[in-house]
């Protein structure tokens, strides 16, 4: 696999979508993420790197406030999306995750028909005004998912029956279906083959045409493959962030480099 | 010999074995365990087995099939004019028996010898007065043959004991030769104990479902005999339920039915939402204090006895409804008559099983994939959306499970019924009058002096038949739903 491919579309380095300043979490006593500013691009693919347990995938679920259904966690500082702090009291965390939706690990289809499981986003929140409205979110969330001529004659055929990379794809699909702002995916490739992986990572590169991705990753080919900027997390703390190819060819603190090059992680 | 004495005397060779197999297992490998095949004790217990399974399996056998012998043996003495048909048999049997176990009392006390016991003739000797004597009270003088009978039981009895305590005693000794003389430190003694283990968890098991097959036997023939008796057409689509042991009695047991379903049904409609948003709430909302608390009190109510919900409905509730619904009631409709209703009953009803149908929701809304609300929280679903949308969905083979099981129990419930809804069999749609339900006629059927052979009692049992058949089927309904949906989330 062409590991440092160069991505085709530009960089178009737009206004800032996601700032956060000074944000500390806690899980009970345990100070996971320390202090960490990161100023993330709109239409970019930011990628989190870092060893297990460097707190990324906290990191990255304090950004649309998923950490809020874990009774011991803390959030510190202070997240901006759009210039608006997202942990403001006004602010309904589930609002923001209409805004700001998720891809997580492990496939998660709801145990509902394929179409069910897209048509969840847009029925809660009242994006189709009619059957016919959301036949079309439907296809479209499926087609821009990379899945649609796999399943588009099994629209009624349970979701969980899926392959593994189908049901991320489905996943995939399902998240966009809500046409969120910024799209976080934690780790969205780890539990599929090299095959689901290209295709779920040409899917990522498409997004950024509409969306700013976020994506956690433990392979750094794929960082590499598919972010504009890269973060990089050591033992709770942001020690890089920069462009993606500043940081895998030449990254200013040591650190990054022990990690990158394979000396620690 | 007593065979308290035997079962000890057998239990303490096997003891004895287990320690001679351990130490000769031991000697066989010079002191080092590493040589042997298992590990000590298990040679020991190898002996052990070996010793205690044919010894008592002979008594057991022995005990079964001695008194089936006898029996059999005794009869035979009885001359045919003194009895008519079973029935009568059966109680010059119980009287042989009581005579013979007159005379190994006398014997005991030393008022007669054994010869003595063996010899008599009640044409010469006041059988009645001797045992009397001795506090054994006979109901009439004791005929000839029945003395004969009982004198052939005594020694028959005796000197099967006797034939038993031999045999058990020597299967149990040859187990324990055989096996301490096939102990070496290459037997697989461990191999065989996991064996008798395996046996032993088989026979566990089958006596759970032995025992339901004779459950269902012991109602299936008495079950045939009520038809004999009472046409099933009459029994099955009957609307009066009218028993009077005089005969001419109409035993239909639609009325029964249709007040187990309705006051069942009352009760499902306050247990169903009443559990299932009490789960809801304990599994998706309450804090982990809150929860620690809540749900063992809420389980409390399963603890309780019916008889006490019985008690409740009576005093409580039923008088309750009738300041409502009652004649010059606060609402003024004066649907209700008294106290006892379908109603009643079956609100009390609903209460006790609103701890099964929240216990067992909750458990099951908590096995649901926190995947599955972590994907919907993500899209931006709120709380109850993720419950209503997708958990209940993933959750409801097994909520329907626990609905079908507290509707088991609804069916089956008696005390509440008696207490709460009346004894009254009757067709009615008014969910405030008096209704009964097939558990309770089961009962009223059959206390008092029942005679077997009428089928104003019989009736009984065909009642429980058809109860055990419904209740079956809704439980195999049970669980096909969960076993159709069961693998859908994973």
């Amino acid at each position: 696999m062409n590991d440092m491919r160069i991505v085709k579309r530009d960089v178009d380095m737009n206004d800032t979508k996601i700032s956060a300043k000074g944000v500390q979490v806690f899980y009970g006593d345990t100070h996971a993420i320390k202090d960490v500013d990161v100023e993330i691009k709109d239409k970019t693919v930011t990628a989190f790197i870092g060893p297990s347990g460097c707190g990324k995938s906290t990191f990255l679920r304090c950004l649309n406030r998923m950490n809020d259904t874990i009774d011991v966690c803390r959030v510190e500082g202070k997240i901006l999306l759009d210039q608006e702090d997202i942990y403001d009291k006004r602010v309904d965390p589930v609002q923001l995750r209409a805004k700001v939706g998720m891809v997580f690990q492990k496939p998660n289809p709801f145990p509902k028909s394929i179409y069910d499981n897209v048509a969840y986003g847009p029925r809660i929140h009242g994006l189709a005004g009619s059957k016919a409205d959301l036949d079309v979110i439907v296809e479209k969330s499926l087609r821009r998912a990379a899945i649609w001529d796999e399943v588009k004659d099994r629209l009624q055929a349970p979701g969980t029956g899926l392959s593994g990379g189908q049901q991320q794809r489905l996943c995939i699909a399902r998240a966009v279906a809500t046409e969120p702002e910024v799209l976080l995916m934690d780790e969205p490739c780890s539990a599929l083959d090299p095959i689901a992986t290209l295709q779920v990572e040409e899917l990522i590169d498409e997004l950024r045409e509409n969306f700013s991705v976020v994506i956690v990753t433990h392979s750094m080919q794929q960082a590499a493959r598919v972010s504009q900027k890269t973060a990089f997390f050591h033992l709770g703390n942001l020690v890089e962030y920069g462009d993606t190819q500043q940081i895998f060819t030449n990254p200013k603190d040591e650190r990054t480099e022990s990690y990158i090059t394979g000396r620690i992680g | 010999m007593p065979i308290l004495w035997l079962f000890v005397l057998v239990l303490a060779l096997g003891l004895i074995g287990f320690v001679l197999g351990r130490m000769r297992a031991l000697k066989d490998a010079h002191g080092d365990i590493r040589q042997l095949h298992s590990l000590p004790n298990y040679y020991g217990a190898n002996v052990l087995f070996a010793t205690l399974i044919p010894g008592f399996a002979v008594m057991v056998i022995w005990l079964i099939a001695q008194p089936m012998v006898i029996q059999s043996q005794v009869t035979s003495l009885i001359p045919e004019r003194a009895y008519t048909d079973a029935g009568s048999l059966n109680l010059v049997m119980s009287d042989v028996r009581r005579v013979a176990e007159g005379l190994d009392v006398a014997v005991a006390e030393g008022a007669m010898t054994h010869e003595q016991a063996r010899d008599i003739r009640s044409e010469f000797t006041d059988v009645r007065a001797r045992l009397g004597a001795v506090g054994v009270a006979l109901g009439s003088n004791v005929e000839p043959y029945v003395l004969q009978a009982a004198q052939k039981y005594r020694t028959l009895s005796n000197g099967g004991l006797w034939l038993m305590t031999v045999l058990a005693l020597g299967a149990a000794v040859l187990g324990f030769v055989l096996s301490y003389l096939r102990t070496n430190k290459e037997q697989r003694s461990r191999n065989s104990v996991e064996r008798v283990i395996l046996v032993l968890l088989i026979g566990a098991a089958s006596i759970a479902i032995l025992t339901t097959l004779g459950i269902v036997l012991s109602l299936f023939s008495n079950t045939i005999e009520f038809f004999k008796l009472y046409p099933a057409k009459d029994f099955f689509f009957g609307t009066t339920w009218s028993p009077s042991f005089g005969g001419g009695s109409e035993l239909g047991i639609i009325p029964l039915f249709w007040g187990t379903f309705y006051i069942s049904f009352i009760a499902l409609a306050v247990a169903v939402p009443i559990g299932l948003f009490a789960a809801v709430y304990l599994s998706e909302y309450a804090g982990p204090k809150v929860r620690a608390i809540a749900k063992p009190l809420l389980e409390v109510l399963a603890g309780i006895p019916t008889i006490v919900y019985g008690l409740f409905a009576l005093l409580t509730v039923g008088p309750l409804l009738v300041d409502l619904f009652g004649d010059g009631g606060a609402l003024g409709v004066g649907w209700m008559k008294g106290g006892t209703a379908v109603m009643t009953a079956g609100l009390v009803m609903g209460v006790m099983l609103i701890p099964f149908v929240s216990s067992l929701s909750d458990d099951i809304i908590n096995a649901v994939p926190q995947a599955m609300r972590d994907g919907s929280l993500g899209l931006g679903a709120t709380k109850s959306e993720t419950v209503k949308q997708v958990i209940l969905p993933a959750a409801l083979p097994g909520i329907v499970g626990a609905i079908l099981l507290a509707a088991s129990r609804a069916i089956g419930e008696t005390m509440i019924v008696v207490l709460g809804a009346g004894a009254a069999a009757r067709l009615s749609v008014n969910p405030f009058e008096a209704m009964t339900t097939v558990t309770a006629k089961i009962v009223s059927q059959l206390t008092g002096d029942a005679d077997f052979s009428s089928p104003e009692a019989l009736v009984a049992f065909a009642l429980g038949m058809t109860l055990f058949v419904i209740t079956l089927a809704l439980n195999i309904f049970a669980l096909y739903i969960v076993r159709k949906y069961r693998e859908q989330y994973d």
